[in-house]
């Protein structure tokens, strides 16, 4: 089944058949490269364009034709979004093309789409999931797992999420079209974030003495004195909050004592 | 020479594929220090090795996180050269891991500077067909992402190589003029990441009400346990 024998008319809004299933899957697996272009003047606008293309096949003259460049045109322009949650838009653009909505109508649509899929996704993600699972997969080490339970859990814990938000995205933009808004209503995408945070905080606090511990190996001789000097240094760290990147002293202090100890041996 | 840049080179493979998961394809994070530096480590046959740089790497890559358009660390590649050099010496080598994650952070720097440079490529790249992207060319809008991961593949791998063949050099003369204890070493290089780690993680969730509870009886019970043991 070709993508362009499917449907080769636009449908009256609000009126779109089901995505063929080769065009879904198409789009998903286009999705896990949606940045692969990312750049400081477009953004991820080119990779909207490339996510949505399968679909846009479907329009009336199939790939090439006049609806399919008007539209690809459209799709490829300035997009911001979380990479993630960019499935929604994704879903949601195909659908509004499909339909054949005015060229106007689409573009204040993509506009308005951008600012909240940003916003939702960094907190649910960046700032919750990935964190958490981070987290997790530093409690198994430091209660003595081996390499590949340690891995494992991070990227099974980590990718049953992030795959499955791609697929809910994809989908619940293209079966809501202009009316997706509704759907960053979802409990999981408004109360997730709170919940994943206190789960990670939780995680986290246990986590840490635990990995610490393990991780410190020859050095365990001195974990008490460590372990207030953690304490403490975070604290500073914490305070100086948004004045200076904790790496940034990482690396510092580190380059410092490596040069101690080599003139020291000297 | 030519054993020297085969050595490099599956190495700097790993690191180009495992850079391109950071922003590219398909963010599975693969990218990250805990992955990549085991991975870096199975490589050269001492995962146990990998792990516990990778771990150290995680602690203070748990600062770093990927929030939009900020500039941040590449941890995929500079993983591996981390994971590469601590697997060099022996696991409990005065300086090993202090030296490890002194380059591997270092060239998590270089990393986000090379990214920023090839944002400014893909831009340039994107401006230069402005005009067939406006004709709606599927040809170039494929072709233009198809050009932005090969050009981030190529860039993970060139900054692994050149990392390590930077780096490899120094942290063997490092080692061999070590002056502090194994015990000391390892204390310090665990203890500053550990810093960073625990001020990162009351930076994400303190805002979220009652999550600082949750960290301090987290960090309560992992204390026990540690006592019980």
């Amino acid at each position: 089944m070709t993508a362009t024998a499917t449907a080769p008319r636009a449908a009256a809004p609000g009126d779109v058949r089901p995505l063929p299933a080769t065009v879904w899957l198409a789009m998903y697996l286009r999705l896990l490269a949606i940045q692969g272009s990312w750049n400081y003047e477009t953004l991820l606008g080119n990779g909207i364009g490339f996510c949505t293309e399968p679909a846009l096949r479907l329009l009336p003259g199939g790939r090439g034709g006049e609806a399919y460049r008007a539209a690809l045109a459209r799709q490829s322009r300035y997009f911001n979004a979380h990479p993630y949650l960019a499935a929604v838009a994704v879903g949601a653009l195909a659908r509004v093309e499909l339909e054949g909505q005015p060229a106007a109508r689409i573009e204040r649509f993509r506009t308005a789409l951008c600012g909240p899929l940003g916003s939702v996704g960094d907190r649910l993600v960046w700032a919750g999931w990935l964190p958490l699972c981070s987290l997790v997969a530093l409690a198994a080490f430091g209660l003595g797992a081996g390499p590949g339970l340690v891995v494992g859990s991070f990227l099974v814990l980590y990718n049953a999420g992030h795959l499955a938000l791609r697929a809910w995205g994809l989908t619940v933009g293209w079966r809501r079209g202009t009316s997706v808004a509704a759907a960053l209503a979802n409990p999981v995408l408004r109360q997730g974030p709170q919940h994943i945070a206190r789960a990670a905080a939780l995680i986290g606090g246990f986590a840490l003495p635990l990995a610490l511990y393990r991780a410190i190996g020859v050095g365990r001789v001195m974990a008490g004195g460590v372990l207030l000097a953690v304490v403490v240094g975070a604290i500073l760290v914490a305070r100086l909050h948004g004045r200076v990147d904790g790496w940034r002293l990482a690396l510092g202090a580190l380059g410092a004592f490596v040069i101690y100890s080599v003139v020291r041996h000297g | 020479m030519t054993e020297w840049i085969v050595d490099l080179l599956p190495l700097a493979l790993l690191g180009g594929v495992l850079g391109l998961d950071v922003v590219c394809f398909p963010q599975a994070m693969v990218s990250r220090p805990l992955v990549a530096a085991t991975a870096a480590g199975a490589f050269v046959g001492q995962p146990m090795q990998g792990l516990m740089i990778g771990v150290t790497l995680e602690l203070i890559a748990l600062e770093t996180l990927p929030f939009g358009a900020s500039r941040y660390l590449e941890w995929g590649s500079a993983a591996v050269v981390g994971g590469a050099l601590f697997s060099d010496s022996a696991p409990n080598t005065a300086g090993g891991m202090t030296t490890a994650v002194l380059g591997a952070t270092a060239t998590a720097w270089a990393g986000s500077y090379s990214m920023v440079r090839l944002r400014e490529l893909n831009a340039r790249w994107a401006r230069a067909r402005l005009p067939r992207l406006e004709r709606g060319s599927g040809r170039t809008v494929i072709g233009l992402q198809v050009a932005g991961l090969t050009a981030d593949l190529v860039r993970g791998g060139l900054l692994t190589f050149a990392a390590l063949a930077v780096l490899r050099p120094l942290a063997r003369l490092a080692i061999s003029d070590w002056g502090t204890s194994p015990a000391a070493s390892r204390a310090f290089v665990t203890g500053v990441a550990a810093t960073v780690a625990a001020a990162a993680a009351w930076k994400i969730f303190h805002s979220t009400a009652g999550a600082r509870w949750f960290f301090l009886g987290g960090i309560a019970a992992g204390l026990s346990l540690l006592a019980l043991r």
